[in-house]
């Protein structure tokens, strides 16, 4: 299946996805070092992003968690794109510092994506591209 | 968003990878809040500078970008005094750290003046009708609010960005239709110069994001508008509020919220100091010239018997070297490129007493002290009590 999108940061990948319906809030919520999602509270507990189509509604908190993004990524631990319903400026700025492909527009359906389904995000061509159907 | 063919080209990266970085920020950021178009700044105040705050990552990603800023800039308060840390009782790893951050921006050509107040040393920053991007919360308000000029609030990279390209995308406080008030503030008391932290504090938490038009008995003066800013900017997310007559008006029908003397007085009682004060902090934000003067005025033949920071921009301590010496006579230190809520100095402390609203706001959720509240002279009569 194939989702009209549109680009925040460039690029492109294809890897397993790793939705969530909640927020993410990079600072406090994800090792910087190590990718793994630390917040007991967090839908994603336990879960590392590391490789993965990330699949969240957005971003929240600290400014800080752009830098926090940049980190993951310079460590090897950074989601290999991410999906939004809709980019705020903290994952959008940290997509972008990090070379992370990221999008959004997006319908919320695809919050409920299975966890591993392949997922190809191509955000210079503004596609999402699901293999399994939804 | 429309580019003009030169930023089209910085965006295509033809101008160099870390200018490509730059636009991709700015163009992410014009799409999200829908601006038309880049505009250029006057100056830039860049945050992201305490390593505290940024860490590890933060400081590798300004060590990574190449080039000059296009505009002035300067930086956020640091961690520490840059020269002095050693007092502070910052540790040699933390201090190695902020200085290389520092350097990373200055590298940059950013000016390393590290002030929450770059209005008090850079007249040319910031002039009415100027587009800027600041990213200080109190330096947005102030320059939004008494000086005239247009900013948003930048965070770190997008600020970064902005002095690299030039320019900054065009919404938000850069329109004409988001700076009408949206709330009027009737003050129906006389006020001190130290009531204005508070009114800020109380006004801030009530509006969140408004635009406040104030209705006062009399014109504040340019410290009292800074301290008022900065508290609103502290307990709410004020960015821009207004203080004269015959400017833009709230429309009609417009909420209106009355604050007495006697809402004043019972956020003074809630946060009076007591015993267990082991520091007091004053100078957020950073102290004008006139405030050392008050200081040193205050402190003439006085001991302290807690510690007192004093925090203010280096370019002011540097004006007026007299006024420093006299304050330190007392044993107080006058702190440069710093403050009490950004450096980790403070963690060695129990309950602040601060004369700033915005202070108030902020030592106990992001410095996880107590905080207690009073005016210049009752904090300096809090700091040189006898134990």
């Amino acid at each position: 299946m194939e989702f009209l999108c549109h680009k925040i940061s460039g690029g492109s990948a294809s890897a397993p996805a790793l939705a969530s319906r909640e927020a993410i809030s990079f600072l406090g919520t994800v090792d910087p070092e190590t990718g793994e999602v630390v917040d007991p509270g967090h839908q994603l507990f336990g879960k590392a992003i590391g490789g993965k189509v990330l699949i969240f509604p957005g971003g929240k908190g600290s400014t800080v968690g752009s830098y926090v993004i940049y980190q993951l990524k310079k460590r090897g631990v950074a989601p290999a794109a991410m999906i939004n319903l809709r980019s705020e400026p903290i994952v959008a700025v940290g997509a972008i510092i990090s070379g992370i492909p990221l999008v959004d527009g997006l319908p919320a359906d695809i919050l409920r994506l299975e966890e591993g389904t392949l997922v190809t995000v191509d955000a210079d061509r503004g596609r999402v591209i699901v293999r399994d159907g939804l | 968003m429309h580019l003009s063919r030169e930023e089209e080209r910085a965006h295509q990266g033809e101008l160099g990878d870390s200018l490509r970085k730059a636009m991709e920020i700015l163009v992410a950021l014009g799409d999200i809040y829908g601006a038309d178009r880049l505009i250029p700044v006057r100056s830039v105040q860049v945050a992201g500078v305490s390593f505290k705050t940024i860490g590890e990552a933060g400081l590798e990603w300004i060590s990574d970008l190449q080039g000059k800023v296009a505009v002035p800039a300067v930086l956020n308060p640091a961690g520490m005094d840059l020269h002095r840390w050693r007092e502070m009782g910052i540790d040699e790893s933390f201090a190695k750290k902020q200085l290389e951050v520092v350097e990373a921006y200055r590298r940059l050509g950013v000016s390393p003046d590290c002030t929450c107040t770059p209005y008090q040393i850079k007249p040319g920053f910031a002039q009415r009708g100027d587009h800027l991007a600041w990213s200080e919360s109190s330096a947005v308000s102030f320059a939004n609010s008494v000086i005239g000029a247009r900013t948003n609030r930048e965070g770190g990279p997008s600020a970064l960005a902005a002095a690299l390209v030039g320019k900054t995308p065009r919404y938000g406080y850069h329109l004409e239709e988001n700076r009408v008030p949206t709330i009027n503030i009737a003050v129906d008391a006389d006020l001190k110069p130290s009531d204005y932290g508070i009114l800020g504090f109380i006004v801030g938490r009530e509006v969140g994001e408004g635009v406040p038009q104030f209705i006062f008995r009399r014109r504040p003066d340019i410290d009292e508008l800074k301290a008022l800013g900065a508290a609103m900017a502290a307990s709410g997310s004020v960015a821009l509020y207004y203080f004269e007559e015959g400017g833009p008006e709230a429309p009609k029908g417009a909420e209106e919220i009355e604050v007495t003397a006697a809402d004043l007085q019972a956020v003074r009682e809630e946060n009076s100091p007591d015993e267990e004060v082991d520091i007091v902090a004053i100078g957020c934000p950073h102290t004008s010239e006139r405030e050392l003067e008050e200081l040193a005025r205050l402190l003439e033949g006085k001991k302290v018997e807690r510690e007192l920071w004093i925090c203010t921009a280096r370019g002011i301590a540097e004006r007026c070297p007299r006024l420093v010496e006299r304050i330190e006579g007392s044993g107080a230190r006058v702190l440069c490129d710093t403050c009490m809520v950004v450096s980790p100095a403070s963690d060695q402390y129990n309950k602040m007493m601060v004369n700033s609203g915005k202070a108030l706001a902020y030592v106990p959720t992001l410095c996880k002290m107590k905080a207690a509240y009073g005016s210049a002279a009752e904090c300096v009569e809090a700091a040189t009590r006898r134990v």
